[in-house]
């Protein structure tokens, strides 16, 4: 019989009790770690995805270096492409249209989709103060109560229908 | 609303209960994160920043019919050692606290009168909404935030998109926002060698576990803390439905272990659940991590009731006011590293002692008085 493994962490020779797969480049090696490291590292014993976003967004670089895209920035907060990569954190809602190409590649690694199909959010008090704005809002509600409509949520849909229909009313006063 | 005196009786609600698959869940938590339309994120907001997103978040709480008589407690404002009882009774995170143990201006806590639910204002997002439950409860969790959540995003537009839903300061967390999570206790497993190949099952179905904090870094008392990795793609129900399914098939598994236990190494079982029971009983002095690895074997002894059931109830307490903040309250005031240890025995031992007179022993017996 071999001898039972001890962790790996330096410093550490409890007995092992995790063994952790990493596969780098198509290589895999083991690693063993005992309950108290592995719970340290936060451990996800699944190869990938691993949520290293800094890392990952490194990848998704593809390699050629992009200077000019590096000091891409967004228009609201001022946080610069590098900046997201160095933070994995985004600035403000607007980040997400600005950088929107990048993470709608980077949220499918992550989350395996980039489309949000959970609770849809409705706005408090849409008060357009022009026709344009009214316009785009009613938009955005019509394409609410549609998804409302295809999930079966008709208490949504009705509530939805309600706010369309003030908005409406509100326009021809 | 009230200020920051009111934090002491707050947050304890769930403690009181025990809740279903209570021999092998201690309790079940989901969490939201949003953010304000139009508001930078908290690493990017500043003082002002903050602060102005702490008023609206105020503002919107008070117009909140499920927030009445709710505490709002902003962080710079409540005492040090009622912040880290706060962070104990895991109503605010490490996070909130601060670096140094110096919170941020702008960050601060809302905790709903006799509820289990909190809502942390300019952590990571700008709200950070959980719901608490003991025992397995995910769905009921999930409906508790959601309410919370609605009640919010009525008053004050959150950010949202159409594709990506909602939005929040780490790309790991966008869509739902929401991390559903249940605290499992898992002897069986560790003592069969089990663990292994279950955390693994359970990391290959897109699940995270991580051990429970004690009051260093590591994980103590084989309990385990699974939770949702992804939050995009699937509906909140879908999610917590998930890991409800998840970690049933791990108590049925952890339940297998503890029979096998106690068909192959029943002495040995017993041994070592009446050696924890004894050393809590009687012991001088007790590291917190000490405390919960022998909790872990008390609570493998109720469930396979080789002691009394009443114990698990007041073991959920002491885990929680064994913690060195509260032990300090209790106290009047800080304790050097080797006091805290004598007062955390000092405090198990009374509960027990005091459970054991309420008649709480009368299996399997708790002192020497007893049959
Ligand atoms: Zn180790
Ligand atoms: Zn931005």
């Amino acid at each position: 019989m071999p001898d039972p493994k001890t962790c790996d962490m330096g410093g550490c020779d409890n007995p092992a009790v995790v063994r952790l797969e990493k596969v780098v480049d198509g290589k895999q090696s083991d690693h063993y770690y005992c309950e108290s490291c592995a719970a340290k590292r936060g451990i996800s014993l699944k190869p990938s995805p691993s949520f290293d976003v800094a890392e990952m967004l490194a990848q998704l670089g593809g390699g050629a270096p992009d200077p000019a895209g590096e000091t891409e920035s967004c228009s609201f907060c001022g946080l610069t492409r590098a900046g997201f990569k160095q933070g994995g954190r985004l600035g403000c809602p607007e980040c997400y249209a600005c950088f929107e190409v990048k993470l709608r590649q980077l949220l499918g690694r992550i989350h395996g989709s980039s489309q949000h199909t959970g609770k849809v959010y409705l706005p408090p008090d849409p008060a357009p103060d022009d026709a344009g704005r009214r316009l785009h809002v009613l938009h955005v509600l019509h394409g609410r109560l549609e998804k409302a409509v295809a999930a079966e949520d008709f208490e949504r849909a009705a509530t939805l229908r309600d706010a369309i229909r003030a908005l409406e009313a509100g326009a021809q006063a | 609303m009230s200020g920051p005196d009111s934090a002491s009786g707050r947050g304890l609600d769930w403690l009181d209960a025990t809740g279903p698959h209570a021999d092998v869940v201690l309790s079940t938590r989901v969490r939201l994160a949003r953010n304000l339309q139009g508001c930078a994120f908290v690493s990017q907001a500043g003082e002002a920043g903050r602060l102005a997103v702490l008023s609206r978040i105020e503002e919107a709480a008070a117009r909140a019919p499920l927030l009445e008589g709710a505490a709002m407690l902003r962080m710079p404002a409540v005492p040090e050692r009622q912040r880290r009882i706060l962070h104990e009774r895991r109503l605010v995170s490490q996070e909130l606290l601060g670096a140094g143990g110096e919170p941020l201006a702008g960050t601060a806590v809302i905790v709903p009168a006799g509820s289990t639910a909190s809502l942390m204002v300019n952590e990571e997002d700008h709200l950070r909404l959980q719901g608490l439950a003991p025992g397995l409860q995910l769905m009921e969790a999930w409906r508790r935030v959601d309410g919370l959540d609605e009640e919010i995003g009525r008053t004050v537009p959150l950010a949202y998109h159409n594709e990506f839903g909602y939005l929040t300061a780490c790309p790991t967390n966008v869509g739902t926002g929401l991390r559903a999570s249940a605290l499992v206790h898992l002897p069986g497993l560790v003592l069969t060698k089990e663990i292994e190949k279950v955390l693994r099952g359970v990391s290959q179905v897109g699940l995270t576990f991580r051990g429970l904090y004690g009051e260093g870094s590591g994980v103590v008392g084989n309990f385990f803390q699974i939770s949702n990795q992804t939050t995009l793609g699937k509906s909140e129900e879908d999610l917590v439905d998930h890991v409800a399914r998840i970690v049933d098939t791990v108590i049925q598994t952890e339940l297998q272990a503890r029979q096998v236990l106690m068909r192959d190494a029943r002495a040995a079982t017993e041994d070592k659940v009446w050696r924890a029971y004894g050393l809590l009983l009687h012991a001088r002095s007790l590291r917190y991590e000490e405390l919960m690895s022998l909790l872990s074997g008390v609570r493998l002894g109720v469930a396979l009731e080789l002691l009394p059931g009443p114990l698990v109830r007041l073991q959920n307490k002491i885990m929680i006011l064994a913690q060195t903040a509260h032990l300090e309250d209790a106290a009047g005031r800080k304790l050097a590293p080797e006091e805290r240890h004598a007062h955390r025995a000092e405090y198990v031992r009374t509960a027990l002692e005091a459970s054991a007179a309420a008649g709480n022993g009368e299996k399997g017996g708790t002192s020497g008085s007893q049959p």
